[in-house]
């Protein structure tokens, strides 16, 4: 399978099941339309008629060839050999946790998918005697894993900074005995930072997510407090300290866009200008939010996309380099093959957990009783979902087997696909159609760098 | 090649001889929450 497509001057052809990407030119990319395995010695005559209008019939002729040499060393229409290693990983250890320890949150976003913090089951934080549970109950189920991630989420997480802090301690308590590592994470919306807690996550986590809409006034739309009062000026100059004093470690400021502003490109500039380098900025998708992109959006966000990529170039070019999540990829050393089965593993080797206990596959199907795993406190596990959730992988969900994508984004997310689609393999249309084409800008990117840097 | 020009290194196949260790991070846990951008991950074999 091959995808191409045109994008910022290129002919970019993608050859899906090698991961190869090629830049061609105008006569390789209307030949493509023409020609595919089996392979004859020289190029049908008939396709050579058919495109002499255009082109010289030798060129086609010598451009045929380049394209059966390029099949013969299978990085052009490369078969899918991987199905095999859909099985493995379906007994997986579980090394990566979501951990809800505060169920309430002080701001009402409008776009929240967890209904203002509480997942609609009531604001409560996590003791921290369910949160030592957790860890043990990772510390168990990691089985050969070394490395353990554990994301302090929500509703907002400092309002349980005790407890936030009693579990990292725990947690590297018991680090050399089991012998793991704990990269620890952090998902906030800033309100309660102070110094105390900057050097905390400064100093203990290895990422920190530092949630943020952009321009000023689209923060404050959103993300306000219960008396409607906007955000910004509370946790910009927390999140500008808090960075400043980061050194090498992972951050991100991590932005949502809605149809409300759909200039999106315009929010990631302006984190970028307010000091931020790593930045992420997603929509919200979903049938039932009114903020929510819809088909008819996806025109004017294809082209801010497209727009983003181009300035993030042109910024480069001028040294103002810095990073959008959406547009990063690795196409040389990136994840193996099998990995890329199956994405975030939610509900196989990640799960996440409430402040009762409770587990479910992620932070995303929390709340959904149906899909409740288990309850750590009680020691309860369901291996049967653990199972299905393993299963669910790109070849048992039948858009994603035919997908040019299904190797960049793996399956898309099994919870939007369960609450827009009803089905946790059947995939979520308008999230996949976003998906392909930040991969299209991505892959766009990476060709452009790597021209310029041949030249 | 005159009409194309191959970028990378198209090591999809092999990566998937020696893959699977798991070591790696959860794509869900490193920046967004809610989409799925794996390819973006590191390899830590």
């Amino acid at each position: 399978m091959i995808h191409k497509y045109k994008l910022n001057g290129l002919n970019i052809v993608l050859d899906v099941n090698s991961g190869g990407v090629h830049l061609v030119d105008e006569l390789t990319y209307d030949l493509l339309d023409n020609v595919e395995p089996p392979f004859e010695a020289e190029c049908p005559q008939g396709v050579v008629d058919k495109l002499s209008k255009s082109y010289a019939p030798d060129d086609i002729r010598e451009c045929y060839e380049e394209i059966v040499e390029l099949y013969n060393d299978k990085i052009l229409f490369s078969e899918d050999d991987y199905e095999k290693y859909a099985q493995y990983s379906v007994a997986s250890p579980v090394k990566a946790m979501c951990l809800n320890i505060a169920h309430d949150c002080q701001l009402r976003c409008k776009y929240c998918f967890a209904s203002t913090g509480d997942f609609g089951k009531g604001r409560k934080l996590m003791s921290f005697e369910t949160g030592k549970h957790a860890i043990d109950f990772l510390l168990e189920n990691s089985g050969d894993r070394p490395n353990l991630e554990l994301d302090f989420f929500g509703g907002e997480p400092l309002m349980n900074f005790n407890v936030v802090k009693q579990v990292v301690e725990y947690a590297r308590s018991r680090e050399k005995e089991y012998n793991k590592k704990f990269r620890f994470t952090i998902t906030t919306n800033g309100l309660l930072l102070d110094d105390e807690k900057i050097d905390f996550i400064n100093r203990e986590m290895s990422n920190v997510v530092l949630s943020i809409d952009g321009r000023k006034e689209v923060n404050d739309y959103f993300r306000v407090l219960p008396n409607g009062q906007g955000c910004y000026d509370m946790i910009l100059p927390k999140y500008q300290k808090l960075v400043a004093g980061r050194g090498d470690k992972e951050y991100y400021v991590r932005g949502t866009f809605t149809n409300k502003n759909l200039d999106f490109s315009n929010d990631v500039f302006a984190l970028n200008e307010a000091g931020f380098d790593q930045i992420s900025v997603e929509p919200v998708v979903g049938d039932d939010d009114i903020y929510a992109l819809t088909e008819k959006d996806l025109p004017t966000v294809f082209a801010e996309y497209e727009k983003l990529a181009q300035r993030l170039l042109e910024n480069e070019k001028q040294g103002k380099k810095f990073n959008f999540f959406h547009f990063m990829l690795d196409l040389d050393q990136g994840p193996c093959a099998i990995k890329r089965l199956r994405g975030c593993g939610c509900g196989n080797d990640y799960v996440a957990i409430t402040p009762d206990g409770d587990i479910f596959p992620c932070h995303q199907f929390v709340g959904i009783d149906e899909y409740k795993m288990g309850n750590i406190d009680e020691g309860t596990f369901n291996q049967e979902m653990k199972a299905d959730f393993a299963k669910a992988h790109v070849y048992s969900k039948p858009d994603c087997r035919e997908c040019w994508a299904k190797f960049y984004c793996s399956g898309g997310c099994n919870a939007n696909n369960y609450q827009y689609m009803g089905d946790i393999r059947t995939a979520h249309k308008i999230s996949c159609q976003l998906e392909k084409k930040r991969l299209e800008c991505a892959i766009m990117m990476k060709a452009v760098r790597m021209a310029e840097s041949a030249e | 090649m005159k009409h194309i020009k191959t970028i990378n290194k198209a090591n999809l196949k092999e990566s998937a001889k020696k893959g699977g260790c798991g070591k790696c991070q959860a794509s869900c846990q490193s920046a967004c929450k809610t989409s799925c951008t794996v390819a973006n991950q590191k390899c830590e074999r």
